[in-house]
This record gives structure tokens, sequence and C-alpha cells, in this order.
């Protein structure tokens, strides 16, 4: 079994419905560390995820910039983190990151470059590129066995 | 007539502000982090908690000095417990719980958010009501229908970005300084405003949503080039830099203003409430100003100092609550989220 899988999608719609199949195969514990530049649909494929996770079509999931968690139920509770304005790892950890992760949610951290150190060494690790106007590149790589399963199951993604 | 003691740290602005009567503001003191902050591009939570700690006693003794009251005079106390840095929210929290011990006085719990909504009525008093509310901040970007103090309803929301968060990423590809909301104001002005058709997202006929993200990423690959994220801002002079700012910021508050007529229509009020940190720039204001004006409806936006964070605007709405007898104990925690 291959540790990563590559895709490329073509609108934000497509993002999200990528976004909706990784949260679709996410059954308990994750923990996702998604990077990428400004613009790159970190957000979108959040949306999307939430979706799949079972997060209902009434609550509106957004940037998490501001407040630095957002906590959203579904099927699968999930933590939506924004670590760009973290300056260590120490506040990740005053925030309850530790509990998040235990709680059995789905942990999205965005810009988890800045707090590396604190993400558990398996997770499911995803990089968003600008590959043109509405193009984007999506690098999905498994870390361990958990993250591994996870990726498993989202084979035949295209 | 109840005098307030207001205290608000729910993010960057340490506040304590004394307040009789819901709008007789006698002080308001803010210490800002700006200057700690600029570096980062952006608050950092931790060195916010770290400021508010070192300044909050200071901060509430001059309140008091200034308003010229001791503990005796003060009827309540009211503390912003969400939403926010929950760091930075403790700290305030905190504080108003010791003095609420301390001095023996009630304590209310005041949301952040609907206090910006009811802003503007600490000048334009309770007459203002009912009104369509537009908060626009770093953190919010929401529409209310409000027919009180107590009854406020909301009507749209962002769906990615705020408009606050849309001026300090797109400050951040200019490469302006934080925080990037004055300065695309200031540089705008020296810009057109028609020079560049970025997109202004309207969600549908009926939506009273708001959306930036896209309008982020049109900033991006104007000055970068379509799917490129660097490399073009050096290509650039002065005044095609001047130009983009200007012609996001009217993108924005096209659609700021735009929505905020739609959901006139839709509840057949005739004032607007307009408050939050976007809400000092100066094209929102005219343009708003304007828009009422043409429909025959009144626009009133929240004073300057009541724009940004501030502790005024929690001890005004905290009096409506002290009076409708909306009392927390010592238990009281922060929070968050909304």
């Amino acid at each position: 079994m291959t540790d990563e899988h590559r895709l490329t999608t073509h609108s934000p719609a497509d993002t999200h419905a990528v976004g909706a199949r990784i949260g679709a195969s996410l059954c308990g514990r994750a923990c996702i560390a998604l990077d990428g530049p400004l613009g790159a649909g970190k957000t979108q494929l959040t949306k999307g995820i939430a979706k799949g996770c079972g997060v209902g079509p009434d609550v509106t999931v957004n940037s998490p910039t501001f407040v630095i968690v957002n906590e959203y139920a579904g099927r699968v509770r999930i933590f939506h983190i924004d670590a760009y304005r973290l300056s260590g790892c120490e506040e990740l950890d005053a925030i309850g990151f530790d509990e998040m992760l235990e709680s059995d949610s789905v942990v999205i951290v965005e810009w988890s470059d800045r707090v590396a150190s604190i993400i558990p060494d398996d997770h499911l690790a995803i990089r968003m590129e600008h590959a043109g106007d509405t193009i984007r590149d999506i690098r999905i790589r498994a870390t361990g066995e958990r993250s591994r399963r996870i990726l498993g199951a989202l084979s035949g993604l295209s | 007539m109840a005098t307030i003691l207001g205290i608000e740290s729910s993010c960057d602005e340490t506040a304590a502000a004394v307040v009789v009567d819901g709008h007789d503001v006698r002080s308001s003191i803010i210490a800002s982090q700006v200057d700690l902050h600029r570096k980062y591009g952006g608050v950092v939570p931790e060195i916010a908690s770290r400021a508010h700690i070192e300044k909050f006693d200071a901060v509430i003794a001059e309140a008091m000095d200034l308003a010229e009251v001791s503990p005796g005079d003060i009827d309540a106390i009211a503390v912003t417990t969400s939403p926010g840095l929950i760091g930075s929210l403790l700290i305030g929290v905190t504080a108003a719980k010791t003095l609420s011990w301390y001095w023996n006085k009630p304590l209310v719990a005041v949301d952040h958010v609907l206090a910006h909504v009811c802003s503007p009525a600490i000048d334009g008093g309770p007459g203002i009501w009912p009104a369509v509310a537009l908060v626009v901040s770093g953190g919010h970007s929401s529409l209310y229908r409000v027919d009180d103090f107590n009854a406020i309803e909301r009507l749209g929301q962002t769906i990615d970005d705020a408009a606050g968060e849309a001026f300090d990423k797109v400050a951040t590809i200019l490469n302006l300084r934080y925080p990037g909301g004055p300065e695309i104001d200031r540089l705008a002005k020296r810009g057109d405003a028609g020079a560049v058709a970025f997109p202004r997202t309207m969600l549908g006929r009926e939506s009273l949503d708001f959306s930036f993200s896209g309008l982020k990423t049109a900033v991006l690959y104007h000055v970068n080039g379509p799917g490129k994220t660097s490399g073009g801002l050096e290509k650039l002079n002065e005044q095609q830099i001047a130009h983009i700012a200007a012609s996001f910021q009217e993108a924005v508050v096209d659609v700021l203003v735009r929505k905020t007529m739609r959901a006139l229509d839709r509840t057949g009020y005739d004032n607007v409430a307009l408050s939050g940190g976007v809400a000092a720039n100066s094209r929102l204001r005219a343009k708003m100003e304007a828009a009422c004006a043409d429909r025959g409806a009144s626009l009133y936006a929240a004073k300057l100092a009541y724009c940004m964070d501030n502790a005024a605007m929690i001890a005004a709405l905290g009096e409506r609550m002290f009076r409708q007898g909306q009392i927390v104990t010592l238990e009281l925690d922060a929070s968050a989220r909304c």
C-alpha cells in the first residue's frame, strides 16, 4: 500500500467533494495536518471534511483564525484549529490540544508547520498548492498505522 | 439609573470603562497591544494573555479615577465572557470575579459580539431600534435583526473569512503594515476603486451570508498571476498597489452595503446600526450613509471610539442586562465560541 496519494481538483466545489470523501472515511480519532498558502482552499476542504463527518448543512464551517479553534458536532466530532497566529506549541497545549486528540475526535490543524513538534507522529498530512486559476494540487500522506488505514479507505479517489 | 464597571479582554485590547445609565460614558480606557503584535503581523494569543495580566490593574484604576467613582458607586460589574481568545477572556473574567467578590457587587456576563451590535445605541439611544445591525470586524461579518437590546436575531454571517480578516490577509499579500484595515483605507484614498474589477460574491439573490475568501484569492492572483502565490508584488509600483487596495476595499464595501440593504428589504425596517472594527473604514461609512439616504433610511454608525474593541459597549449592554436581572454567579466561565 502506498503512503501517498496525489490528486488535482478543478474548482472549489471539486475541493469540497474531496474533503467530503476524506470526511466520510473518518470514524474516530484522527489528526489531520492541513497546509498550503493563502487561498489554496484549506477552509473549502475543511467544509467538505465536516460534511463527510456528518456535520449538518445548517452549520456554518468558517475560518477559525480569530478564535484559534472551532468545534463541530457530527457523526464524529471535529476540532478545526488555525495555528497561523500561534507563536509555539505551548499555546496549543494551553487550549487543550491533548484532550482534543484523546477524545476520539477529528482534529484538523491548519498551518501545522508552526506547531510541528506537537503534531502526533501518526497523522494524515495534507498539502494543498495553487496550480492554476481554480486548479489545486492536493497531496495526502499517511505517517503511521492509523493514517494509513484512512488513506487506504480513500483509494480510488481521483 | 445604574453605574456599571465594564471589563473587556477578548482579543488584544485590555479595556475598562465606567458607564452610567447605559449611555453616559464617564470613562473608557483602552490599552492597545498593537505594537506588541505588529512584528508578527497579527495577534499572538500567548503574548496577548500576558499583556492583559500586566495591564488590567492600571486600566481599571484609571477608568475608576477618570470617572471619579469609588467602588461604593458601582452597582454592577459587566465582563466579556465570549467569544474570543480563551486565554485573553479568562484574564478579564478572573479580574471581574475577583472585584465582584471583593466589593460584593453583582456580576453580568456580556457577549462581545452582541455588545458590538448594540454599540450604536450608546450615542443613538434605544430609539434606534428596531434596526438592521451590521457587525464587521476581524472575527465577524454578521447581519442582525434587532428589535430591542434583548431581542436580537442573526440573519446572516460569513461562510469563510470575516471582512476584517480579508483586510488583514490582503494587507499581507500587499506587504502592508499590521493592522491591515487602516493601512488599506489610507492607501485606497490614493487609488482608483474601479481600476480592478474584483468579484462581488453575493451567494445568490436571497442570501444574507457573506463570503470573502474568493476575493482574497482574486487579489492574490491579480498581484502574482493566475495560480501563483509570489513574485508579483516586486513588479508593481506604489500607484498600482494603491489601485489594488482601493478596488479590493470597494468590492468588500459593495457587498456589505448591498447585503445590508437586502436585510432592510427583508425586515421592512428603516434604521441601520453599523459597528465593529471595520465600521471605522471611511469608505464603508460613506457608502452606507449614501445607500441609506437613497432609500430614506437612517444610519446609526458606532462612534469611532466604540468601533474598536472597548469596555464602554460592554458596560452599556451590561447595564440593560443588569436592570433585567440577568446576574451570574462567581461560577462564571469564559468561552471561545459564540
